[in-house]
C-alpha cells in the first residue's frame, strides 16, 4: 500500500495540471456557463413573463439545463489527452490511473460545475423563485452536479476512442443521471412548498459518496481499455 | 523462462481482426541491452512495442518482467518503465518546464528544478522555456518529451520512433543517452528507420517480417 502522502502528491500533481491546462484555455471552459445562462434565459421568452407559471416550472428548468450544460463538457474530457498521448504516460505512470481520474474529474468539476452552482441563485431570481429556495436551489446543485462530472467520466472514457461519440454519451450518461435530476430538482420543489428538502439533499449527498467510491474505478478501467485499443 | 533475463516475451501473438500482426515473437532483453526492432512498415513494431509496455495486450504469449508476468507487478514494472510512444504525451497549452514537471512529480516525487532546466537547455530548449508547447515546431516538441530521459531514473527504455522529426544534433543527443543508459546498466528497446551514429554500443538488431495476412 502506498504511503497517504504519495497518493495525496498523485492527486495534486494531476489536479494542478489540469487546472493549469483549463486556466491557459479558460475561454473552451466558459462555454457550459454561458450555455447554461442562455439556455435558462430563453425559457421566460418563449413560456412569458408570467410570475407564478415561471417559478412553477423553474426548478425543473434550471436543472435540467445544468444538467445538460454538464453534458456538452463532458465530450472532450479526455479527447485531447488521448490525443497528445498525456493518457498514455498516465497508464504507464506507475500510479493508481484511478487517483489520477479522479484528479482529472475534480478539476472537471471546478471549471464546470462550481461555476453553475455559483450562478444558479442569479438564474433563480430571473425565474422568479422565492428567495428561501436559492440556497438549496444552489446546495442541490453542488452536490448534483459532482455527481454528474464522476458518472459522466465513465460515459466519457467509455466513447474515448468512438468518432463523434457525443450523441453516444449522452445516451449513456442520460439516464443514470435520471435520479440526481429527480432529487435535485425534487430538492428545490420541496422547499418552495415550504417543506424539507432534507430527504432529497442526503439522498444527493449519499450519491456523491457512492459515486465518489465507485466512478473512479470504472472511468480507469474504462481508460485503460481505449488507451489498448490504440487510436 | 531465462535467468537473469530483465524482461522476456515468449510466444507473443497479437490478432487485429483477421490480420495475425504478431506472430510468435519471443524476445529476451537484459541489462545493458540496446535492443532496435526493425522491419517494414505494418510489420508491427509498434504494437510489440505497446505490448512489452503493457498498453496493450496480446492474444496468446506472456510478457515477464524480472521473471515474473508483467500483469502481477503492474506498478513496480511501470516504476522501472520509460515508454515513449508516437504521441509524445505533451501538452500543447503548458510550457515545457510544466510538462515535464507534471509527469516527473506525478512518478517520482518532487522534481530537480535545475536537472531539469540543465536538460531542457542540453535539448536546445532553454530559449523557449516559457512558451506553451503548442508554439514549439515538432522537433522541439520530441524534445521536451525526450528530455524525460535524462530526468528519470528507471531501467527500461522503450522508445517509439524517438527520432521521428529530430534534426542531427538531436540523434546524437538521443544517441548519446542511449550509450549512457546502456553502460549504466540500463535497456533499452526502441525502432527507427534512420540509422543512429552509435559509438560505443552495438545495437541487438531483432527482426520481425512482413505482417501475415490470414493465416
Amino acid at each position: 500500500m502506498k504511503a497517504n502522502t504519495e497518493l495525496f502528491r498523485v492527486f495534486s500533481t494531476v489536479l494542478r495540471r489540469e487546472m493549469r491546462v483549463s486556466f491557459a484555455s479558460w475561454g473552451e471552459g466558459l462555454n457550459p456557463l454561458l450555455f447554461f445562462v442562455m439556455v435558462v434565459t430563453l425559457f421566460p421568452l418563449g413560456v412569458g413573463p408570467e410570475a407564478k407559471q415561471l417559478a412553477a416550472i423553474a426548478p425543473g428548468v434550471i436543472w435540467v439545463c445544468a444538467l445538460l450544460a454538464m453534458l456538452m463538457s463532458l465530450d472532450g474530457l479526455f479527447a485531447s489527452d488521448h490525443r497528445d498521448g498525456t493518457l498514455e504516460q498516465w497508464v504507464l505512470s506507475g500510479q493508481p490511473l484511478s487517483l489520477i481520474a479522479l484528479a482529472k474529474v475534480c478539476s472537471h468539476w471546478l471549471r464546470t460545475g462550481l461555476p453553475l452552482v455559483l450562478m444558479s441563485p442569479l438564474l433563480g431570481v430571473l425565474m422568479n423563485l422565492p428567495a428561501a429556495t436559492l440556497s438549496t436551489l444552489a446546495i442541490s446543485l453542488l452536490l448534483g452536479t459532482f455527481i454528474l462530472s464522476l458518472v459522466g467520466a465513465i460515459g466519457a472514457a467509455l466513447t474515448l476512442t468512438v468518432k463523434q461519440g457525443g450523441v453516444l454519451l449522452a445516451l449513456l450518461v442520460l439516464p443514470l443521471s435520471v435520479p440526481v435530476l429527480i432529487f435535485g430538482a425534487g430538492a428545490v420543489q420541496a422547499v418552495a412548498e415550504q417543506r424539507s428538502a432534507l430527504g432529497q439533499l442526503s439522498l444527493l449527498a449519499a450519491g456523491v459518496m457512492a459515486a465518489l467510491a465507485l466512478a473512479p474505478i470504472g472511468i480507469a478501467a474504462a481508460l485503460r481499455v481505449g488507451v489498448a485499443s490504440g487510436d | 523462462m531465462t535467468e537473469g533475463a530483465l524482461l522476456q516475451a515468449n510466444d507473443i501473438i497479437t490478432w487485429r481482426g483477421e490480420t495475425c500482426v504478431l506472430d510468435g515473437v519471443s524476445l529476451n532483453v537484459s541489462h545493458g541491452d540496446v535492443v532496435q526492432i526493425v522491419g517494414p512498415n505494418g510489420s508491427g513494431k509498434t504494437t510489440l512495442l505497446r505490448t512489452l509496455a503493457g498498453l496493450a495486450l496480446a492474444d496468446e504469449g506472456e510478457v515477464y518482467w524480472q521473471g515474473a508476468a508483467l500483469h502481477t507487478l503492474r506498478a513496480e514494472f511501470q516504476n522501472e518503465l520509460l515508454y515513449l510512444g508516437h504521441k509524445p504525451g505533451i501538452s500543447g497549452v503548458l510550457t515545457p518546464e510544466q510538462n515535464l514537471a507534471a509527469f516527473l512529480q506525478l512518478r517520482h516525487a518532487v522534481p530537480d528544478q535545475n536537472a531539469l532546466l540543465e536538460a531542457l537547455h542540453a535539448l536546445g530548449l532553454g530559449e523557449r522555456l516559457a512558451l506553451p508547447c503548442r508554439w514549439l515546431s515538432a522537433g522541439q516538441q520530441r524534445r521536451v518529451a525526450l528530455a524525460r530521459l535524462a530526468l528519470e531514473p528507471v531501467t527500461l527504455w522503450i522508445l517509439d520512433e524517438p527520432l521521428n522529426a529530430l534534426d542531427v544534433n538531436g540523434v546524437e543527443w538521443v544517441v548519446s543517452q542511449i550509450e549512457t543508459h546502456a553502460a549504466n546498466g540500463g535497456a533499452v528497446v526502441f525502432t527507427t528507420h534512420q540509422t543512429m551514429p552509435f559509438n560505443t554500443v552495438q545495437p541487438i538488431r531483432f527482426k520481425l517480417s512482413d505482417a501475415v495476412l490470414g493465416s
